[in-house]
Protein backbone atom coordinates (compact mmCIF):
# COMPACT_ATOMS: atom_id res chain seq x y z
CA UNK A 1 0.00 0.00 0.00
CA UNK A 2 1.33 3.11 -1.02
CA UNK A 3 1.53 6.44 1.66
CA UNK A 4 1.83 9.06 -1.08
CA UNK A 5 -0.57 9.85 -3.82
CA UNK A 6 0.01 12.69 -5.99
CA UNK A 7 -2.41 13.57 -8.45
CA UNK A 8 -0.72 14.63 -11.88
CA UNK A 9 -3.41 16.27 -14.72
CA UNK A 10 -4.31 16.08 -17.87
CA UNK A 11 -5.86 18.31 -20.23
CA UNK A 12 -6.48 17.00 -23.52
CA UNK A 13 -4.83 14.20 -22.31
CA UNK A 14 -1.61 15.77 -22.19
CA UNK A 15 -0.10 15.79 -19.21
CA UNK A 16 0.71 19.84 -17.85
CA UNK A 17 4.41 20.25 -16.92
CA UNK A 18 3.58 21.11 -13.04
CA UNK A 19 2.16 17.41 -13.42
CA UNK A 20 5.46 16.22 -13.80
CA UNK A 21 6.65 18.61 -11.44
CA UNK A 22 4.63 17.28 -9.06
CA UNK A 23 4.99 13.59 -9.56
CA UNK A 24 8.40 14.10 -8.93
CA UNK A 25 8.19 16.12 -5.74
CA UNK A 26 5.86 13.71 -4.34
CA UNK A 27 8.09 10.60 -5.65
CA UNK A 28 11.04 12.08 -3.68
CA UNK A 29 9.52 12.67 -0.32
CA UNK A 30 8.09 9.46 -0.71
CA UNK A 31 11.97 8.44 -0.96
CA UNK A 32 12.45 10.58 2.05
CA UNK A 33 10.18 9.02 4.42
CA UNK A 34 10.55 5.26 3.02
CA UNK A 35 7.21 4.87 1.94
CA UNK A 36 5.58 3.66 -1.34
CA UNK A 37 4.09 5.84 -3.88
CA UNK A 38 1.62 6.33 -6.74
CA UNK A 39 0.88 8.59 -9.10
CA UNK A 40 -3.20 8.97 -10.02
CA UNK A 41 -4.29 10.20 -13.74
CA UNK A 42 -8.33 10.75 -14.36
CA UNK A 43 -9.59 10.90 -17.40
CA UNK A 44 -11.08 9.28 -21.03
CA UNK A 45 -8.62 7.10 -23.29
CA UNK A 46 -5.56 7.73 -20.89
CA UNK A 47 -3.99 4.41 -20.00
CA UNK A 48 -0.69 4.95 -22.80
CA UNK A 49 -0.35 8.66 -21.66
CA UNK A 50 -0.24 7.38 -18.08
CA UNK A 51 3.05 5.45 -18.90
CA UNK A 52 4.63 8.80 -19.39
CA UNK A 53 4.96 9.17 -15.58
CA UNK A 54 7.55 6.14 -15.03
CA UNK A 55 10.03 8.97 -16.64
CA UNK A 56 9.16 11.11 -13.79
CA UNK A 57 9.73 8.81 -10.88
CA UNK A 58 6.44 6.99 -10.76
CA UNK A 59 6.72 3.44 -10.96
CA UNK A 60 2.90 2.58 -10.42
CA UNK A 61 0.26 4.56 -11.67
CA UNK A 62 -3.36 4.11 -10.58
CA UNK A 63 -5.62 5.10 -13.46
CA UNK A 64 -9.49 5.90 -13.32
CA UNK A 65 -10.51 6.10 -16.92
CA UNK A 66 -14.25 6.63 -18.05
CA UNK A 67 -15.85 8.57 -21.02
CA UNK A 68 -17.30 10.77 -18.95
CA UNK A 69 -14.38 12.05 -17.18
CA UNK A 70 -12.76 13.55 -20.72
CA UNK A 71 -12.89 16.73 -19.09
CA UNK A 72 -12.51 18.31 -15.37
CA UNK A 73 -15.61 18.07 -13.61
CA UNK A 74 -14.25 19.52 -9.72
CA UNK A 75 -17.30 17.56 -8.06
CA UNK A 76 -16.50 14.22 -9.70
CA UNK A 77 -12.64 14.47 -9.79
CA UNK A 78 -12.33 15.64 -6.26
CA UNK A 79 -14.82 12.61 -5.56
CA UNK A 80 -12.50 10.31 -6.97
CA UNK A 81 -8.70 11.57 -5.32
CA UNK A 82 -11.07 10.98 -1.94
CA UNK A 83 -12.08 7.33 -2.90
CA UNK A 84 -8.14 6.15 -4.43
CA UNK A 85 -7.07 8.16 -1.18
CA UNK A 86 -8.76 6.27 1.30
CA UNK A 87 -8.58 3.08 -0.99
CA UNK A 88 -4.80 3.45 -1.16
CA UNK A 89 -4.20 4.26 2.53
CA UNK A 90 -2.61 7.42 1.59
CA UNK A 91 -1.44 9.82 3.90
CA UNK A 92 -0.26 12.66 1.83
CA UNK A 93 -1.73 13.55 -1.29
CA UNK A 94 -0.14 16.42 -3.52
CA UNK A 95 -1.75 18.50 -6.40
CA UNK A 96 -0.08 20.98 -8.85
CA UNK A 97 -1.63 24.10 -7.78
CA UNK A 98 -2.63 25.17 -11.23
CA UNK A 99 -6.37 25.71 -11.67
CA UNK A 100 -7.35 22.13 -11.63
CA UNK A 101 -5.27 21.57 -8.38
CA UNK A 102 -6.77 24.58 -6.67
CA UNK A 103 -10.04 23.97 -7.73
CA UNK A 104 -9.86 20.13 -6.33
CA UNK A 105 -7.71 20.29 -3.45
CA UNK A 106 -10.47 22.07 -0.82
CA UNK A 107 -13.10 19.35 -1.73
CA UNK A 108 -10.61 16.62 -1.46
CA UNK A 109 -9.58 17.94 2.13
CA UNK A 110 -13.20 17.96 3.01
CA UNK A 111 -13.69 14.44 1.89
CA UNK A 112 -10.97 13.17 3.64
CA UNK A 113 -10.78 15.05 6.66
CA UNK A 114 -7.51 16.58 5.72
CA UNK A 115 -5.97 20.29 6.05
CA UNK A 116 -4.58 21.89 2.95
CA UNK A 117 -1.19 23.92 2.52
CA UNK A 118 -1.55 25.37 -0.46
CA UNK A 119 0.56 26.98 -3.59
CA UNK A 120 3.62 25.51 -1.54
CA UNK A 121 7.16 25.85 -3.58
CA UNK A 122 9.52 24.50 -1.54
CA UNK A 123 8.81 21.15 0.57
CA UNK A 124 10.96 19.54 3.31
CA UNK A 125 10.47 16.77 6.05
CA UNK A 126 11.29 17.40 9.43
CA UNK A 127 10.94 14.53 12.35
CA UNK A 128 9.11 12.30 9.93
CA UNK A 129 6.94 15.41 9.13
CA UNK A 130 6.29 17.28 5.92
CA UNK A 131 6.58 21.06 6.25
CA UNK A 132 5.52 23.09 3.26
CA UNK A 133 6.63 26.91 2.68
CA UNK A 134 4.17 29.11 0.61
CA UNK A 135 4.10 32.36 -0.07
CA UNK A 136 1.54 35.17 1.79
CA UNK A 137 0.57 38.75 1.27
CA UNK A 138 1.68 37.73 -3.01
CA UNK A 139 5.00 36.91 -1.98
CA UNK A 140 6.13 39.76 0.52
CA UNK A 141 6.26 37.09 3.36
CA UNK A 142 6.82 33.25 3.35
CA UNK A 143 5.67 31.20 6.04
CA UNK A 144 6.02 27.32 6.96
CA UNK A 145 3.54 25.41 7.49
CA UNK A 146 2.71 21.96 9.01
CA UNK A 147 -0.68 19.92 8.30
CA UNK A 148 -1.68 18.61 11.85
CA UNK A 149 -4.67 16.26 10.27
CA UNK A 150 -3.91 12.64 9.91
CA UNK A 151 -4.04 12.55 6.27
CA UNK A 152 -2.56 15.94 4.41
CA UNK A 153 -2.95 17.57 1.19
CA UNK A 154 -0.78 20.13 -0.60
CA UNK A 155 -0.68 21.84 -3.66
CA UNK A 156 2.52 22.96 -5.07
CA UNK A 157 3.18 26.16 -7.26
CA UNK A 158 3.87 25.62 -10.93
CA UNK A 159 7.75 26.40 -12.42
CA UNK A 160 9.20 26.00 -8.98
CA UNK A 161 9.74 22.44 -8.77
CA UNK A 162 12.35 20.65 -11.59
CA UNK A 163 10.99 18.03 -13.67
CA UNK A 164 13.96 16.57 -15.76
CA UNK A 165 12.69 13.15 -17.42
CA UNK A 166 14.79 10.46 -16.83
CA UNK A 167 14.16 6.80 -18.08
CA UNK A 168 11.74 4.69 -16.00
CA UNK A 169 8.60 2.58 -16.45
CA UNK A 170 5.25 2.59 -14.89
CA UNK A 171 3.02 0.15 -14.32
CA UNK A 172 -0.92 1.41 -15.09
CA UNK A 173 -3.46 0.21 -13.05
CA UNK A 174 -6.92 0.95 -14.35
CA UNK A 175 -9.57 1.20 -11.55
CA UNK A 176 -12.68 2.09 -11.44
CA UNK A 177 -15.07 4.42 -9.44
CA UNK A 178 -18.41 4.03 -9.16
CA UNK A 179 -19.92 7.71 -10.11
CA UNK A 180 -23.63 9.08 -10.39
CA UNK A 181 -25.37 11.73 -12.04
CA UNK A 182 -25.33 13.79 -9.09
CA UNK A 183 -21.52 13.79 -8.77
CA UNK A 184 -21.08 16.10 -11.97
CA UNK A 185 -22.11 19.41 -10.34
CA UNK A 186 -20.44 21.14 -12.91
CA UNK A 187 -20.56 20.28 -16.22
CA UNK A 188 -17.87 21.48 -18.86
CA UNK A 189 -19.63 22.43 -22.58
CA UNK A 190 -16.93 23.89 -24.22
CA UNK A 191 -13.42 24.67 -24.04
CA UNK A 192 -12.18 27.74 -25.39
CA UNK A 193 -8.39 27.85 -25.85
CA UNK A 194 -6.30 30.76 -26.42
CA UNK A 195 -3.92 30.27 -29.51
CA UNK A 196 -0.20 30.57 -29.69
CA UNK A 197 1.77 31.61 -26.94
CA UNK A 198 1.33 30.26 -23.68
CA UNK A 199 -0.05 31.27 -20.52
CA UNK A 200 1.81 33.62 -18.29
CA UNK A 201 1.81 31.30 -15.68
CA UNK A 202 3.41 28.38 -17.46
CA UNK A 203 5.28 30.11 -19.90
CA UNK A 204 9.10 29.88 -19.39
CA UNK A 205 10.11 32.78 -20.05
CA UNK A 206 7.64 36.30 -19.81
CA UNK A 207 7.59 39.35 -22.08
CA UNK A 208 5.88 42.09 -20.51
CA UNK A 209 4.62 45.73 -21.27
CA UNK A 210 3.29 48.84 -19.08
CA UNK A 211 2.63 52.03 -19.64
CA UNK A 212 6.01 53.09 -21.01
CA UNK A 213 4.67 51.37 -24.39
CA UNK A 214 2.27 54.16 -25.30
CA UNK A 215 -0.82 52.71 -26.06
CA UNK A 216 -2.11 48.93 -27.59
CA UNK A 217 -0.80 49.71 -30.91
CA UNK A 218 2.75 48.98 -29.79
CA UNK A 219 2.36 45.76 -27.90
CA UNK A 220 3.61 44.02 -31.15
CA UNK A 221 6.99 44.91 -29.95
CA UNK A 222 6.20 42.99 -26.75
CA UNK A 223 4.49 39.85 -28.93
CA UNK A 224 7.47 39.84 -31.08
CA UNK A 225 9.98 39.85 -28.72
CA UNK A 226 8.34 36.81 -26.59
CA UNK A 227 7.27 34.72 -30.44
CA UNK A 228 10.86 34.48 -31.18
CA UNK A 229 12.19 33.52 -27.27
CA UNK A 230 8.62 31.15 -27.57
CA UNK A 231 7.72 33.13 -24.12
CA UNK A 232 4.33 34.28 -22.94
CA UNK A 233 2.80 37.74 -23.07
CA UNK A 234 2.45 40.08 -19.43
CA UNK A 235 1.17 43.40 -19.07
CA UNK A 236 1.35 45.52 -15.57
CA UNK A 237 -2.76 46.27 -13.85
CA UNK A 238 -2.22 49.69 -15.55
CA UNK A 239 -2.53 48.60 -19.55
CA UNK A 240 -5.38 46.05 -18.37
CA UNK A 241 -7.09 48.94 -17.02
CA UNK A 242 -6.48 50.52 -19.52
CA UNK A 243 -7.85 48.03 -22.29
CA UNK A 244 -4.70 47.48 -23.91
CA UNK A 245 -4.28 44.35 -22.70
CA UNK A 246 -6.75 41.89 -21.82
CA UNK A 247 -6.87 40.84 -17.50
CA UNK A 248 -6.03 37.16 -17.95
CA UNK A 249 -2.37 38.68 -18.94
CA UNK A 250 -1.95 41.05 -15.61
CA UNK A 251 1.14 40.07 -13.99
CA UNK A 252 0.94 41.12 -10.23
CA UNK A 253 -0.84 40.83 -6.85
CA UNK A 254 -4.57 40.99 -8.16
CA UNK A 255 -3.06 39.44 -11.73
CA UNK A 256 -1.34 36.35 -12.13
CA UNK A 257 1.90 35.20 -9.91
CA UNK A 258 4.17 33.74 -12.37
CA UNK A 259 8.00 32.11 -11.72
CA UNK A 260 9.48 31.72 -15.22
CA UNK A 261 13.47 31.27 -15.75
CA UNK A 262 13.41 34.83 -17.28
CA UNK A 263 11.13 37.99 -16.98
CA UNK A 264 11.71 40.26 -19.76
CA UNK A 265 9.68 43.81 -18.03
CA UNK A 266 9.44 46.74 -20.64
CA UNK A 267 8.29 50.37 -19.64
CA UNK A 268 7.12 48.81 -16.32
CA UNK A 269 8.27 51.27 -13.23
CA UNK A 270 7.84 48.09 -10.95
CA UNK A 271 5.05 49.03 -8.32
CA UNK A 272 5.16 46.93 -4.90
CA UNK A 273 2.07 45.33 -6.75
CA UNK A 274 3.55 44.23 -10.37
CA UNK A 275 6.79 43.06 -8.38
CA UNK A 276 4.50 41.02 -6.02
CA UNK A 277 3.66 38.96 -8.92
CA UNK A 278 6.90 38.64 -10.86
CA UNK A 279 10.00 38.89 -8.34
CA UNK A 280 10.49 35.04 -7.77
CA UNK A 281 11.12 34.98 -11.17
CA UNK A 282 14.76 33.41 -11.87
CA UNK A 283 16.47 36.11 -14.17
CA UNK A 284 14.78 39.43 -14.28
CA UNK A 285 15.67 41.73 -17.55
CA UNK A 286 14.24 45.69 -17.66
CA UNK A 287 14.21 48.30 -19.90
CA UNK A 288 13.17 51.38 -18.72
CA UNK A 289 13.95 54.82 -19.35
CA UNK A 290 14.14 55.90 -16.00
CA UNK A 291 17.36 54.77 -14.30
CA UNK A 292 15.81 54.96 -11.10
CA UNK A 293 12.74 53.36 -11.33
CA UNK A 294 12.19 50.45 -8.69
CA UNK A 295 11.84 47.54 -11.39
CA UNK A 296 15.94 47.99 -11.62
CA UNK A 297 15.99 47.11 -7.69
CA UNK A 298 15.23 43.55 -8.90
CA UNK A 299 16.12 43.39 -12.57
CA UNK A 300 19.45 41.09 -12.59
CA UNK A 301 20.20 43.09 -16.38
CA UNK A 302 18.84 46.37 -16.82
CA UNK A 303 18.84 48.75 -19.64
CA UNK A 304 18.01 52.27 -18.95
CA UNK A 305 16.86 53.35 -22.89
CA UNK A 306 14.00 53.12 -24.70
CA UNK A 307 12.05 50.57 -25.02
CA UNK A 308 10.64 51.94 -29.03
CA UNK A 309 14.45 52.05 -29.09
CA UNK A 310 16.17 48.78 -27.23
CA UNK A 311 13.38 45.99 -28.11
CA UNK A 312 13.00 45.85 -31.98
CA UNK A 313 17.24 46.08 -31.70
CA UNK A 314 16.70 43.10 -29.28
CA UNK A 315 14.27 40.97 -31.51
CA UNK A 316 16.23 41.38 -34.13
CA UNK A 317 19.59 40.28 -32.76
CA UNK A 318 18.04 37.40 -30.93
CA UNK A 319 16.32 36.22 -34.18
CA UNK A 320 18.99 35.93 -35.34
CA UNK A 321 21.30 34.35 -32.94
CA UNK A 322 18.64 31.82 -32.31
CA UNK A 323 18.19 30.99 -35.88
CA UNK A 324 14.56 31.93 -36.20
CA UNK B 1 -33.17 35.23 -5.35
CA UNK B 2 -31.29 34.83 -2.67
CA UNK B 3 -27.45 35.89 -2.32
CA UNK B 4 -24.89 35.30 -0.32
CA UNK B 5 -21.30 37.44 -0.89
CA UNK B 6 -18.23 36.27 1.89
CA UNK B 7 -15.60 38.88 2.28
CA UNK B 8 -12.56 39.12 3.74
CA UNK B 9 -10.69 42.12 5.57
CA UNK B 10 -7.02 42.53 4.50
CA UNK B 11 -3.80 44.22 4.40
CA UNK B 12 -3.22 47.00 1.51
CA UNK B 13 -1.37 45.87 -1.48
CA UNK B 14 0.65 48.49 -0.31
CA UNK B 15 1.84 47.13 2.66
CA UNK B 16 5.63 46.43 3.71
CA UNK B 17 5.66 42.96 5.66
CA UNK B 18 7.20 42.98 9.20
CA UNK B 19 7.08 39.56 11.44
CA UNK B 20 5.64 40.21 14.18
CA UNK B 21 7.53 39.04 17.58
CA UNK B 22 5.08 36.05 17.71
CA UNK B 23 7.48 34.74 15.14
CA UNK B 24 4.68 33.21 12.52
CA UNK B 25 1.98 36.46 12.00
CA UNK B 26 2.67 39.85 10.00
CA UNK B 27 2.81 43.11 12.57
CA UNK B 28 -0.03 45.18 12.11
CA UNK B 29 0.98 48.21 13.32
CA UNK B 30 0.37 50.80 11.37
CA UNK B 31 -1.29 48.33 8.82
CA UNK B 32 -4.26 49.80 6.57
CA UNK B 33 -6.89 47.16 5.80
CA UNK B 34 -9.51 46.97 3.27
CA UNK B 35 -11.86 44.78 0.83
CA UNK B 36 -9.84 41.94 -0.55
CA UNK B 37 -10.38 43.76 -4.33
CA UNK B 38 -11.77 40.19 -5.51
CA UNK B 39 -14.36 40.36 -3.00
CA UNK B 40 -15.47 43.23 -4.39
CA UNK B 41 -15.74 41.68 -7.65
CA UNK B 42 -17.80 39.31 -5.71
CA UNK B 43 -20.47 42.13 -4.08
CA UNK B 44 -20.43 43.98 -7.83
CA UNK B 45 -22.12 40.56 -9.32
CA UNK B 46 -24.18 39.99 -6.47
CA UNK B 47 -25.80 43.34 -6.80
CA UNK B 48 -26.23 42.94 -10.64
CA UNK B 49 -27.44 39.76 -9.81
CA UNK B 50 -30.40 41.31 -7.04
CA UNK B 51 -30.83 44.42 -9.91
CA UNK B 52 -31.97 41.64 -12.32
CA UNK B 53 -33.65 39.13 -10.97
CA UNK B 54 -34.87 41.19 -7.16
CA UNK B 55 -34.30 39.59 -3.77
CA UNK B 56 -31.75 40.13 -1.37
CA UNK B 57 -27.75 40.62 -1.13
CA UNK B 58 -26.18 39.74 2.31
CA UNK B 59 -22.71 40.11 2.92
CA UNK B 60 -20.86 37.86 5.33
CA UNK B 61 -17.37 38.55 7.12
CA UNK B 62 -15.83 36.35 9.73
CA UNK B 63 -13.02 37.80 11.89
CA UNK B 64 -12.78 40.48 14.31
CA UNK B 65 -14.20 43.75 15.20
CA UNK B 66 -12.03 45.41 12.86
CA UNK B 67 -14.04 43.67 9.82
CA UNK B 68 -16.86 45.96 10.38
CA UNK B 69 -15.22 48.48 7.90
CA UNK B 70 -15.34 45.88 5.40
CA UNK B 71 -18.68 44.90 5.69
CA UNK B 72 -19.84 48.94 5.87
CA UNK B 73 -17.95 49.10 2.65
CA UNK B 74 -20.17 46.50 1.13
CA UNK B 75 -23.32 48.51 2.75
CA UNK B 76 -22.15 51.32 1.14
CA UNK B 77 -22.22 49.48 -2.24
CA UNK B 78 -25.70 48.52 -1.74
CA UNK B 79 -25.91 45.17 -0.19
CA UNK B 80 -28.42 44.86 2.25
CA UNK B 81 -28.24 42.83 5.26
CA UNK B 82 -24.10 42.39 6.72
CA UNK B 83 -23.46 39.73 8.99
CA UNK B 84 -20.23 39.43 10.87
CA UNK B 85 -19.19 36.04 12.20
CA UNK B 86 -16.93 37.09 15.31
CA UNK B 87 -13.80 35.93 15.65
CA UNK B 88 -10.90 37.54 17.43
CA UNK B 89 -9.03 34.10 17.17
CA UNK B 90 -6.54 33.04 14.38
CA UNK B 91 -8.23 30.62 11.74
CA UNK B 92 -6.89 28.53 8.80
CA UNK B 93 -8.80 28.54 5.70
CA UNK B 94 -10.58 25.27 6.80
CA UNK B 95 -11.50 27.00 10.35
CA UNK B 96 -13.40 30.21 7.94
CA UNK B 97 -14.68 28.31 6.09
CA UNK B 98 -16.44 26.16 8.20
CA UNK B 99 -17.51 28.99 10.18
CA UNK B 100 -19.05 31.06 7.03
CA UNK B 101 -20.46 27.31 6.02
CA UNK B 102 -22.84 26.96 9.11
CA UNK B 103 -24.36 30.50 8.78
CA UNK B 104 -24.61 30.29 5.08
CA UNK B 105 -26.93 26.70 5.89
CA UNK B 106 -29.32 28.35 7.81
CA UNK B 107 -29.54 31.36 5.56
CA UNK B 108 -29.84 28.65 2.18
CA UNK B 109 -29.16 31.33 -0.89
CA UNK B 110 -29.48 30.31 -4.34
CA UNK B 111 -25.76 31.82 -5.02
CA UNK B 112 -23.16 32.21 -2.73
CA UNK B 113 -20.43 34.73 -4.18
CA UNK B 114 -16.61 34.96 -2.94
CA UNK B 115 -13.37 36.46 -4.48
CA UNK B 116 -11.37 33.65 -6.32
CA UNK B 117 -8.73 34.42 -3.44
CA UNK B 118 -7.77 36.73 -0.41
CA UNK B 119 -5.18 38.78 -1.14
CA UNK B 120 -3.64 38.56 2.66
CA UNK B 121 -2.96 34.36 2.55
CA UNK B 122 -3.66 34.08 -1.39
CA UNK B 123 -5.29 30.48 0.03
CA UNK B 124 -7.72 30.30 -2.92
CA UNK B 125 -9.40 27.69 -0.71
CA UNK B 126 -12.17 29.67 1.44
CA UNK B 127 -15.13 29.52 -1.50
CA UNK B 128 -14.32 26.05 -2.29
CA UNK B 129 -14.35 24.48 0.83
CA UNK B 130 -17.56 26.09 1.56
CA UNK B 131 -19.01 24.63 -1.26
CA UNK B 132 -18.36 21.13 -0.59
CA UNK B 133 -19.26 21.50 3.28
CA UNK B 134 -22.50 22.42 1.89
CA UNK B 135 -22.79 19.50 -0.94
CA UNK B 136 -22.93 22.25 -3.65
CA UNK B 137 -21.56 22.74 -6.67
CA UNK B 138 -18.68 25.50 -7.32
CA UNK B 139 -17.01 27.60 -10.19
CA UNK B 140 -13.56 29.25 -9.78
CA UNK B 141 -11.91 31.98 -11.09
CA UNK B 142 -15.17 33.20 -12.78
CA UNK B 143 -14.96 35.89 -15.41
CA UNK B 144 -18.87 35.77 -17.26
CA UNK B 145 -21.56 34.70 -15.46
CA UNK B 146 -24.97 34.56 -16.84
CA UNK B 147 -27.85 33.51 -14.55
CA UNK B 148 -30.97 32.42 -16.36
CA UNK B 149 -33.70 30.33 -14.70
CA UNK B 150 -32.21 27.78 -11.82
CA UNK B 151 -29.10 27.84 -14.09
CA UNK B 152 -25.72 29.97 -14.42
CA UNK B 153 -23.74 29.63 -17.41
CA UNK B 154 -20.04 30.48 -16.54
CA UNK B 155 -16.71 31.33 -18.28
CA UNK B 156 -13.99 30.59 -15.87
CA UNK B 157 -10.05 30.92 -16.91
CA UNK B 158 -7.75 28.25 -16.81
CA UNK B 159 -4.48 28.36 -18.42
CA UNK B 160 -4.61 29.21 -21.55
CA UNK B 161 -7.94 29.22 -22.33
CA UNK B 162 -11.17 29.27 -20.85
CA UNK B 163 -13.86 26.93 -19.95
CA UNK B 164 -17.32 27.23 -20.29
CA UNK B 165 -19.51 25.93 -17.50
CA UNK B 166 -23.44 25.03 -16.70
CA UNK B 167 -24.34 24.80 -13.18
CA UNK B 168 -27.76 24.34 -11.40
CA UNK B 169 -28.42 26.32 -8.34
CA UNK B 170 -27.71 26.54 -5.45
CA UNK B 171 -24.17 27.27 -6.42
CA UNK B 172 -20.93 28.67 -5.25
CA UNK B 173 -19.55 31.11 -7.29
CA UNK B 174 -15.44 32.71 -7.40
CA UNK B 175 -14.96 36.02 -8.66
CA UNK B 176 -11.79 36.47 -10.77
CA UNK B 177 -11.14 40.39 -11.87
CA UNK B 178 -12.83 41.23 -15.08
CA UNK B 179 -15.93 39.64 -14.34
CA UNK B 180 -17.44 43.10 -14.02
CA UNK B 181 -16.08 46.40 -13.27
CA UNK B 182 -17.37 47.10 -9.09
CA UNK B 183 -19.14 50.37 -8.63
CA UNK B 184 -17.80 52.96 -6.66
CA UNK B 185 -20.20 53.31 -3.31
CA UNK B 186 -22.24 56.34 -3.90
CA UNK B 187 -22.10 59.41 -1.60
CA UNK B 188 -26.05 58.87 -0.59
CA UNK B 189 -24.88 54.85 -0.28
CA UNK B 190 -22.32 55.54 2.07
CA UNK B 191 -24.89 57.83 4.18
CA UNK B 192 -27.29 55.12 4.31
CA UNK B 193 -24.68 52.47 5.15
CA UNK B 194 -23.80 54.22 8.23
CA UNK B 195 -27.55 53.54 9.18
CA UNK B 196 -27.37 49.99 8.75
CA UNK B 197 -26.98 47.64 10.88
CA UNK B 198 -24.58 44.90 11.30
CA UNK B 199 -25.86 41.74 12.94
CA UNK B 200 -23.30 40.38 14.79
CA UNK B 201 -22.65 36.88 16.45
CA UNK B 202 -19.90 34.52 17.35
CA UNK B 203 -18.72 32.02 14.68
CA UNK B 204 -18.61 28.08 15.56
CA UNK B 205 -16.14 27.06 16.67
CA UNK B 206 -13.47 25.55 14.56
CA UNK B 207 -9.97 23.17 14.82
CA UNK B 208 -6.89 24.09 13.25
CA UNK B 209 -5.76 21.85 10.57
CA UNK B 210 -2.85 24.06 8.96
CA UNK B 211 -0.60 25.35 11.22
CA UNK B 212 1.92 27.98 10.39
CA UNK B 213 4.97 27.18 12.23
CA UNK B 214 7.88 30.78 10.98
CA UNK B 215 7.25 33.04 9.21
CA UNK B 216 9.62 35.07 7.45
CA UNK B 217 10.80 37.49 4.74
CA UNK B 218 12.05 36.14 1.71
CA UNK B 219 15.72 36.77 0.57
CA UNK B 220 15.41 40.33 -1.17
CA UNK B 221 16.79 40.23 -4.68
CA UNK B 222 19.67 41.99 -5.52
CA UNK B 223 19.89 44.57 -7.73
CA UNK B 224 21.84 43.61 -11.00
CA UNK B 225 23.68 45.98 -13.55
CA UNK B 226 22.20 48.39 -15.48
CA UNK B 227 24.32 47.25 -18.77
CA UNK B 228 23.83 51.06 -20.44
CA UNK B 229 21.48 52.94 -21.87
CA UNK B 230 20.88 52.42 -25.37
CA UNK B 231 20.57 49.36 -28.19
CA UNK B 232 23.96 49.56 -28.03
CA UNK B 233 24.13 46.57 -25.30
CA UNK B 234 21.76 44.17 -27.07
CA UNK B 235 24.65 42.32 -27.92
CA UNK B 236 26.07 42.33 -24.46
CA UNK B 237 22.61 41.45 -22.90
CA UNK B 238 22.27 38.50 -25.03
CA UNK B 239 25.71 37.38 -24.08
CA UNK B 240 25.18 37.55 -20.53
CA UNK B 241 21.63 35.38 -21.09
CA UNK B 242 22.88 33.13 -22.81
CA UNK B 243 26.63 32.84 -20.94
CA UNK B 244 25.76 33.73 -17.54
CA UNK B 245 21.64 33.16 -16.80
CA UNK B 246 21.90 30.06 -19.62
CA UNK B 247 18.45 31.01 -20.13
CA UNK B 248 18.40 31.18 -23.99
C1 LIG C 1 -5.15 47.31 -5.00
C2 LIG C 1 -4.12 47.44 -6.08
C3 LIG C 1 -3.75 46.30 -6.79
C4 LIG C 1 -2.82 46.40 -7.82
N1 LIG C 1 -2.45 45.25 -8.48
C5 LIG C 1 -1.55 45.33 -9.48
C6 LIG C 1 -1.15 44.17 -10.20
O1 LIG C 1 -1.63 43.06 -9.97
N2 LIG C 1 -0.25 44.31 -11.19
C7 LIG C 1 0.30 45.52 -11.53
O2 LIG C 1 1.12 45.56 -12.46
N3 LIG C 1 -0.05 46.63 -10.87
C8 LIG C 1 -0.97 46.57 -9.86
N4 LIG C 1 -1.35 47.71 -9.23
C9 LIG C 1 -0.96 49.01 -9.83
C10 LIG C 1 0.44 49.47 -9.51
O3 LIG C 1 0.42 50.16 -8.30
C11 LIG C 1 0.96 50.39 -10.63
O4 LIG C 1 0.09 51.46 -10.78
C12 LIG C 1 1.14 49.72 -11.99
O5 LIG C 1 1.86 48.50 -11.85
C13 LIG C 1 1.88 50.64 -12.93
O6 LIG C 1 1.95 50.11 -14.22
P1 LIG C 1 3.14 50.54 -15.21
O7 LIG C 1 4.43 50.18 -14.60
O8 LIG C 1 2.80 49.95 -16.54
O9 LIG C 1 2.93 52.10 -15.36
P2 LIG C 1 3.77 53.31 -14.78
O10 LIG C 1 3.94 53.21 -13.31
O11 LIG C 1 3.15 54.53 -15.34
O12 LIG C 1 5.21 53.10 -15.40
C14 LIG C 1 5.55 53.27 -16.73
C15 LIG C 1 7.05 53.14 -16.82
O13 LIG C 1 7.44 53.18 -18.19
C16 LIG C 1 8.62 53.93 -18.30
N5 LIG C 1 8.68 54.46 -19.66
C17 LIG C 1 7.91 55.43 -20.22
N6 LIG C 1 8.24 55.60 -21.51
C18 LIG C 1 9.21 54.71 -21.77
C19 LIG C 1 9.96 54.41 -22.94
N7 LIG C 1 9.75 55.03 -24.10
N8 LIG C 1 10.91 53.45 -22.86
C20 LIG C 1 11.15 52.81 -21.69
N9 LIG C 1 10.47 53.05 -20.56
C21 LIG C 1 9.51 54.00 -20.61
C22 LIG C 1 8.54 54.99 -17.24
O14 LIG C 1 9.85 55.40 -16.86
C23 LIG C 1 7.81 54.25 -16.11
O15 LIG C 1 8.74 53.67 -15.20
C24 LIG C 1 -2.26 47.64 -8.17
C25 LIG C 1 -2.62 48.79 -7.45
C26 LIG C 1 -3.53 48.70 -6.42
C27 LIG C 1 -3.89 49.94 -5.65
N1 LIG D 1 -12.65 35.81 6.97
C1 LIG D 1 -13.45 35.72 5.88
N2 LIG D 1 -14.74 36.11 5.95
C2 LIG D 1 -15.57 36.01 4.88
N3 LIG D 1 -15.16 35.53 3.69
C3 LIG D 1 -13.88 35.13 3.56
C4 LIG D 1 -12.96 35.19 4.64
N4 LIG D 1 -11.78 34.71 4.20
C5 LIG D 1 -11.94 34.37 2.92
N5 LIG D 1 -13.21 34.61 2.52
C6 LIG D 1 -13.79 34.40 1.17
O1 LIG D 1 -13.11 33.33 0.54
C7 LIG D 1 -12.40 33.79 -0.62
C8 LIG D 1 -11.13 33.03 -0.80
O2 LIG D 1 -10.31 33.24 0.31
P1 LIG D 1 -8.95 32.46 0.61
O3 LIG D 1 -9.23 31.02 0.52
O4 LIG D 1 -8.59 32.92 1.97
O5 LIG D 1 -7.98 32.92 -0.45
C9 LIG D 1 -12.27 35.29 -0.41
O6 LIG D 1 -12.12 35.97 -1.63
C10 LIG D 1 -13.59 35.61 0.29
O7 LIG D 1 -14.66 35.65 -0.64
Amino acid sequence: MSKVLAFAELRDNKFKKSSFETVKAACGIADRLGVEFAALVIGSGIESVAKELGNYGAARVVAVDEASLATHSNTAYAKIIAEIAKKEGASLVFLPASQMGKDLAPRVGVKVGAGVASDCIALDVVDGNVVGTRPVYAGKGLIDVRVTTAIKVFTLRPNVFTAKPESGTATVEKVSVPLTDTDFGCVVREVKVAEGRPDVTEADIVVSGGRGLKGPEHFHLIEELADVLGGGVGASRAVVDAGWRPHDEQVGQTGKTVSPSMYVACGISGAVQHLAGMSSSKYIVAINKDKDAPIFQVADYGIAGDVFEVLPELTAQLKKTLGK
Amino acid sequence: MKVAVCINHVPDTETKIKVSSDGVSIDKAGVNFMLSPYDEVAIEEGLKIKEKFKGEVTALSLGGDSHKETLRKALAMGVDKAVLLKDEGVRDSFGVAAGLAAELKSLSPDIILFGKQSIDYDGAQVGTLVAEMLGMPSAAVVVKMDVEDGKVFCEREIEGGHEVVETKLPAAFLAQKGLNEPRYPSLKGIMAAKNKPIEEKPAVAAEIRVETTAMKKPVPKSAGKILGTDKSVVPELIRLLHEEAKVI
